[in-house]
Order: structure tokens, then C-alpha cells, then sequence
């Protein structure tokens, strides 16, 4: 065992850091990773849980595995959220996601831990994953009052009438996160789909969960009301048809989905579910460069309604 | 009805520590300037002195202008993300202070407690917030854009500002300028100037890089420095008509954008649909919110006949209610005049109102014997053609003219070199949506009243200035033409 040990080479440190202590005399805390629904971390309510290996396949942690039923529960927290976070003003939204920034910002090492475990990299390029996922909450903070102001519309109709267009949130919206990206794929997919005043529910990276996690820690901290943002980690394969063919899920964000995205999309139609397509061409789904900042607000607005109001002008 | 008294509930100016003296803020640094002169600004609740601030001459004003060059460079050329960062930290660290910089404010400017720190304040900060997140995203926004389809910067700004809201008029200045990456300085007004010189202190706690915001304190020779140096690229000003003429013709035959923002003689139009006790609290808002020094007042009343006398009867029974004195006490609804010059203007046309043959009354009320105080006034049988109808008298007085039909109103609110605002109280959404078409104002309230957001463009038609500040639109202001 000595012998194995030491022909570790010394880059390659054990795989929970934190287990070892050279003087072998306390043995450290673990992390329990849960699911994040209605503001609170529940385990999956099956009792499940699966093996999270890191990028050299050895053990780091049990992730819970989220069943239908823990699906439905988080819709059902992700629709009771809509109506106060659709609700709140768009200055207010923009801050609490701003604040998710800061609380990211103020535990950047732990993600970078966290990422560089999970996607395999050093110290330096997981800080600049964790640099760009904070940054991204940050510009799509500052679309919060925006948005309107570039997708909405005064139309000059032809009549005495007053005709304004105005984005709104489609309402409750189901995420595939990103499967390599386990933070920043996953940052640039939930912020736009938030921003708006939508309440989500995101099934992490199935093989790269423990990031999302943390995250979901620091939305608990961050004044975002309980249920705007719903967290599962599980199979994905499992829960994801649920998810996109669910009565009350109004969109579909399908980045992370692999190639049997055209049969969840199948599965949206049936409720006219708006469906945001992963990127690739025909039947393909690539993962894009989430470190590229966004071409624009097309995420937020795949998940926003167009609502045009018309009134009478005359004395 | 039995009446009950408010006991006092003074805030606290423990918060606030004056210095003695201040110094202009260039370069990142608080300086002395070249030949060292200053002015005294006063509290105008109590006429005590609170501080000495530097006056700046040609030669320091030059100095601010080469500060806010050199940094351009450096400021225009970071990405715009970064630059949202920095703001992003002023609108944090205003809302950290904001407690003392409503105290000061108050201070220095004799409004309400109440207002400065539910209004001036809060705004102050939104407004950064709001255009931090415009820094990175200008290339949507709409405007004219270079080659790399983003919009260019114009250099440095020369701004001025006056003693109303003088946070706020910082706010609305300073963050789109730094928003579209310009460089500023800012001249506040000479009665108020020490929200500013915080403002300077909280630069510098964001670690502003040096020169990006540069504040010059001074009167009118300053400002008038300010507005005419060449190496100013753009200049945006808000105070009076008489003053936006002067440097609409300096800047003439230039090159230099400009944005004014100037006075107004606002119509608030009460037709007999309207819902009365809201009404009611939306004229009283209108033109004796912060004394009636807002430039947007309504301080024309124009009420439908059939229904004047009601309203008119419930006016001066609200207006008995107005609380007017001490601007720290937390139930304070009336301030006081922020200097004798401006009362005294106050004092010549009600006088002016007066003897033209209107109607003066105001509730009976007790003025602190120190300070300037001017009681919450209402004018009845006023004409059109007289002065209290027509110049901006800003101040805590209203003048009430009466019209029959909705064409009527219109013609009259018209009536007038002004277009900054206008109001309007009806039920009947229709009639609203009519006379807003009309009305040639900047900006239409319609069953509400001076309501402000950095989200929404303000600015006026006529002889109230052009440009706008604020939304989408104002960012225009900002950025080359080209």
C-alpha cells in the first residue's frame, strides 16, 4: 500500500482534499448532497441515492436520485413561486440576482474546488469557469429591467388606439442542464430563465452534479424566494420525460438534453410546451462554448410571452 | 373629529460627519484649489453653517477636464462588464450609507427626512444599478454603433446640476455617462454641495480608477467654466430656462452634444370623472413634494367647473393638514426653502399673484422663526395671463384656473413655453389616452404624479430643455451620433 501511495504522482491528490489530514487525527465532515424544492433540501423522497465519481472515476460523494415523484413536487413548488417572483418588479428581481453573484463571489473557492473535481480541471481554469459563471448572473441581473425595453413595442396602429407590446414570463419552466458544464453550462441556462420572472426547475449534469448543488446552496442565501429555482440531481433519462411532458410546465430548455432530444420535445407537444432546442444540427446536440458571454437575450426570450394591449383613445 | 399631535420624531444627524472644509475631487484625490477660494454652504432649516467648500477657478476646472481625459482612455476601453462592476459597487455602497446620505442631504438641502430617504436617495442608487447593467449590453439598446457594432463613448462630460435633488441630479448624470464609458465633471449647486463631495468619498471606496469622476464645487462661474471648456465633448445640464439658453448659446457653432433639462409650468388636469381623495393627494403631491422645487410641479391646477368647488373645498381641508417645519423630523411633509435667494423669488410672485387680482389662501400654519419658510399656498381666480400662471415659480404654490370641455384643457395646459410634464385624473381610460395624445409634455402622469425611474426617459418638450435622461432613451445622450 506504501509502495501505491507513493507512486501517486503529487498532482493527483486524493479525491476529497478536505478527507486528508496529515496528522491522521480528526476525521473530516462530509458533505450530504441534496435536492433544492420549494426553498428547502429534501433527499429524493424514493430514499434513492447514486455514486458521484470525479473526473479519474473514483467515489466523491451520493447524489440524490430524484423519482417522478420528487419531479412533480418541484413543479408544483416552481408554480406556487410564480406568481409573487412574476410579480416582483423587475429592479427587484435584477437584485436578487445580482445578490446570487455576490454569495457566489464570497464562496469562489469552494466552486472552484467543486469544478475542478467534477470536470477535470486545474486550479486555474476551473477559477476561470467560476469567474464566468459569476459574471454571467451578473449580465443577465442587468437585463431584469431591460428585456422590455428592447423586445416590447409602442405600435402605431391605424386608429384612435393605444397598442403596447411587453414581454412577460411564460410561467414554470423545466431545464436539462448542460452535461459538461456542470456550473457555468448550468448558470447560463438558469439565470435567463429566471430574469424574467419564470420559476424553473433544473435536473442537474447527471454525471457531474455536486456544482449545482453548491449553487443551489447559495440560492437558498441570496433572497431568492423558495421555489423560483427547484434543483434535482438524478438520472436523467429517468426524470426528464416527466419533466417535458408535465401539464404544468409551460417551457422546455433542452441544453443538456443528448440525442433523444427530439423525443422529449415529442413529449412537450402534447401541452404545446414552448421548447428552447439544444444547439447542433438535424438530430446532433452539442454542448456550445458556454465561456463565450451570450449573443444576446435569446435565452430569456425563448421563455417569454409577447403581450400586446390595446385601449381606446377619445374623449 | 378629535385632532391628536404628533409628538416629535427628530432623526439623528449623529450619522453625518461633516469636516470643517472640503476640497475639489480630481483625479481620485481631494485637492486644494489654485487660489484657494470658497463658499460656505448652510443648513436652510437653521441657517447654521455646515461646511466651507472650495470654489474652483478656470485653472482648477482645466485641471478636472485634463483628469477626466486621461482616464477616458483607460475607462472607454475596458469592457463594458468591468465598467458594469464599478457601478454595480456604487449602487451597493449607496445603499450601504444611504441612512447618512439622507441625513446630509436634508442637512444641506432643508427637504423632508421622509423624502430623502424614501425618494432621493433609493432612486440614486437604482439609477446606478439600472445603467450598470446597460454597460455590457449597449450593442442592444438600439443606438447608433461603430464598426464593431458598438456604441462609442463621445469623451468627457461636463455636467451641472442643481440643488433640488442634488444626489439624484448626480445619479441621473453620472450613470449613463459612466455606463456608455464617457468620463465626467460634475459642478453641483453651490447651496448643495456636500452630497456630492460623499458621493466623491464613495468613488473611492469603489475604487473608481482615478479621473473618471471628477467633482468641482463652485456657483455659477464654475459651472459656467465647466460648460465652456473645449475639451469638453458633451454637456448636460439641468436648472433653469434663463441659464440652459446661456449655454445652448455658448455651445452654439460647436460640435458638442448637449441635454437640458429645464424648467417647467406643469398642468394637472382634474376632469369631473375623476376619483376625487386620489386626485386630491396627487395635486398636493405634485406641487408640494420637496416644496414644490421640483422642476416637473404641477403647479398649474386645471379643474373641470362642474366639479371645482369639491375639489377645491377637499384641497384646502388636506392642505390643513400638512406638517411644515423641521425637514429631521420623520412627520415633517414640508420643508424648507433651500436658500433666501430662491425665497425671496418665491415671496415677489406671490406678491405678483397677488396684486394681478388672484386669490390668495393658505392653511394657517406656524413658521420656525429661523431659516426660510414659505406655507403651503393656493391661488384661486387665477387668469392665464397672469405671472403666477405662466412663470415657474418653484416653490410650495399652487394656481387654480378652470376649464368646461377636455379641448379646453388641452389648449390651456398648452398654453404655455414649457413641456416637461403634465398630469391627468379621470376614470374613463379613453379621455386619458385623448388628452395625453395632446399635451406637449415630456412626460404624461395619469392618475398619479411625479413618479420617477431609471427606466423610464424625463425630459421636456419646448422651452424645457432637450434630451432625455433615463430608459433606453437616455443612453443616447452618450454615445456618438456615428
Amino acid at each position: 500500500m506504501a509502495a501505491r501511495t507513493t507512486s501517486n504522482p503529487p498532482s493527483d491528490p486524493p479525491a476529497d482534499a478536505a478527507d486528508a489530514d496529515p496528522a491522521g487525527s480528526r476525521v473530516a465532515v462530509r458533505k450530504t448532497y441534496k435536492l433544492f424544492v420549494g426553498g428547502g433540501f429534501p433527499r429524493s423522497e424514493s430514499g434513492r441515492s447514486y455514486r458521484v465519481t470525479d473526473h479519474h472515476g473514483r467515489f466523491t460523494a451520493n447524489a440524490a436520485m430524484a423519482s417522478r415523484k420528487d419531479a412533480r413536487d418541484a413543479v408544483l413548488a416552481a408554480r406556487k413561486a410564480f406568481p409573487g417572483w412574476a410579480g416582483a418588479t423587475a429592479y427587484n428581481r435584477g437584485q436578487v440576482l445580482y445578490r446570487v453573484a455576490e454569495m457566489m463571489e464570497g464562496r469562489r473557492d469552494q466552486f472552484v474546488a467543486e469544478v475542478a473535481a467534477a470536470e477535470g480541471l486545474d486550479g486555474t481554469g476551473a477559477g476561470r469557469v467560476v469567474d464566468a459563471a459569476i459574471d454571467r448572473w451578473v449580465w443577465y441581473a442587468g437585463w431584469s429591467d431591460k428585456i422590455a425595453q428592447v423586445a416590447g413595442a409602442a405600435n402605431p396602429v391605424a386608429g384612435p388606439f393605444f397598442n403596447l407590446s411587453v414581454p412577460e414570463p411564460t410561467g414554470v419552466v423545466a431545464v436539462i442542464a448542460p452535461r459538461a458544464s456542470s456550473l457555468l453550462g448550468l448558470v447560463s441556462v438558469v439565470a435567463p430563465v429566471i430574469v424574467s420572472g419564470n420559476t424553473g426547475v433544473v435536473l442537474a449534469s447527471q454525471l457531474r452534479p455536486l456544482p449545482a448543488v453548491i449553487l443551489a446552496e447559495v440560492l437558498a442565501t441570496s433572497d431568492l424566494p423558495g421555489g423560483v429555482l427547484n434543483l434535482l440531481t438524478g438520472l436523467t433519462a429517468e426524470v426528464a420525460p416527466w419533466l417535458a411532458s408535465h401539464e404544468d410546465v409551460d417551457g422546455l430548455d433542452l441544453a443538456g438534453a443528448s440525442e433523444d432530444w427530439g423525443a422529449l420535445e415529442r413529449a412537450a407537444a402534447s401541452t404545446l410546451t414552448r421548447v428552447l432546442r439544444p444547439a447542433g444540427t438535424g438530430a446532433e446536440a452539442v454542448e456550445p462554448d458556454w465561456t463565450a458571454t451570450p449573443d444576446g437575450p435569446r435565452r430569456i426570450l425563448a421563455f417569454c410571452e409577447i403581450k400586446t394591449v390595446w385601449h381606446p383613445t377619445g374623449r | 373629529m378629535p385632532t391628536f399631535e404628533y409628538a416629535p420624531a427628530p432623526e439623528s444627524r449623529a450619522i453625518v460627519d461633516l469636516r470643517p472644509s472640503y476640497g475639489l475631487f480630481i483625479a481620485g484625490e481631494f485637492v486644494d484649489p489654485a487660489d484657494g477660494a470658497s463658499l460656505k454652504t448652510v443648513n436652510p432649516a437653521t441657517e447654521e453653517v455646515l461646511a466651507e467648500v472650495a470654489v474652483a477657478g478656470p485653472a482648477d476646472v482645466d485641471r478636472a477636464v485634463r483628469a477626466a481625459r486621461n482616464a477616458f482612455e483607460g475607462w472607454s476601453r475596458m469592457p463594458g462588464a468591468e465598467r458594469a462592476k464599478y457601478l454595480f459597487r456604487i449602487a451597493r455602497i449607496l445603499q450601504e450609507r444611504s441612512r447618512e446620505l439622507a441625513v446630509l442631504e436634508t442637512l444641506d438641502n432643508g427637504k423632508p427626512i421622509k423624502e430623502s430617504r424614501d425618494v432621493d436617495v433609493p432612486l440614486a442608487a437604482a439609477h446606478f444599478f439600472y445603467h450598470a447593467g446597460w454597460a455590457d449590453k449597449l450593442a442592444w439598446a438600439g443606438l447608433p454603433a461603430g464598426p464593431d457594432g458598438v456604441p462609442q463613448p463621445l469623451g468627457v462630460a461636463g455636467q451641472v446640476i442643481p440643488w433640488n435633488f442634488p444626489l439624484l441630479m448626480l445619479a441621473w448624470k453620472v450613470a449613463p455617462a459612466l455606463a456608455c464609458g464617457n468620463t465626467v465633471v460634475l459642478k453641483p449647486a453651490e447651496t448643495t454641495p456636500l452630497t456630492a463631495l460623499a458621493f466623491a468619498e464613495i468613488c473611492q471606496q469603489a475604487e473608481l480608477p482615478p479621473g473618471v469622476v471628477n467633482i468641482v464645487t463652485g456657483a455659477g462661474e464654475t459651472g459656467a467654466a465647466v460648460v465652456a471648456h473645449p475639451d469638453v465633448d458633451k454637456v448636460a445640464f439641468t436648472g433653469s430656462t434663463e441659464v440652459g439658453r446661456q449655454i445652448a448659446a455658448t455651445l452654439a457653432g460647436t460640435r458638442k452634444k448637449i441635454t437640458l433639462e429645464l424648467g417647467g409650468k406643469a398642468a394637472n388636469i382634474v376632469f369631473d370623472d375623476a376619483p376625487v381623495d386620489q386626485a386630491i393627494e396627487g395635486i398636493i403631491n405634485g406641487v408640494f413634494f420637496n416644496q414644490g422645487h421640483v422642476c416637473c410641479a404641477g403647479s398649474r391646477l386645471l379643474v373641470q367647473e362642474s366639479v371645482a368647488d369639491d375639489v377645491l373645498a377637499r384641497l384646502r381641508r388636506r392642505m390643513e393638514t400638512l406638517r411644515v417645519g423641521d425637514p429631521m423630523d420623520k412627520n415633517t411633509d414640508v420643508g424648507a426653502i433651500n436658500s433666501a435667494a430662491q425665497l425671496a423669488r418665491i415671496t415677489e410672485l406671490v406678491a405678483a399673484g397677488e396684486s394681478e387680482g388672484a386669490t390668495r389662501w393658505s392653511p394657517p400654519c406656524t413658521l420656525p422663526a429661523n431659516g426660510y419658510w414659505f406655507a403651503p399656498t393656493v391661488f384661486t381666480q387665477v387668469s392665464p395671463a397672469h405671472r403666477i400662471a405662466r412663470e415657474e415659480i418653484f416653490g410650495p404654490v399652487l394656481s387654480v384656473l378652470t376649464f368646461r370641455t377636455p379641448q379646453e384643457a388641452v389648449l390651456k395646459a398648452n398654453t404655455t413655453p414649457y413641456g416637461l410634464s403634465a398630469g391627468i385624473w379621470a376614470e374613463k381610460g379613453s379621455r386619458i389616452l385623448w388628452t395625453a395624445d395632446r399635451l406637449r409634455a415630456g412626460v404624461v402622469w395619469a392618475n398619479t404624479f411625479n413618479r420617477f425611474d431609471p427606466a423610464s426617459p424625463f425630459g421636456g418638450y419646448k422651452e424645457s430643455g432637450y434630451g432625455r435622461e433615463g430608459g433606453r432613451h437616455g443612453l443616447a445622450a452618450y454615445v456618438k451620433e456615428a
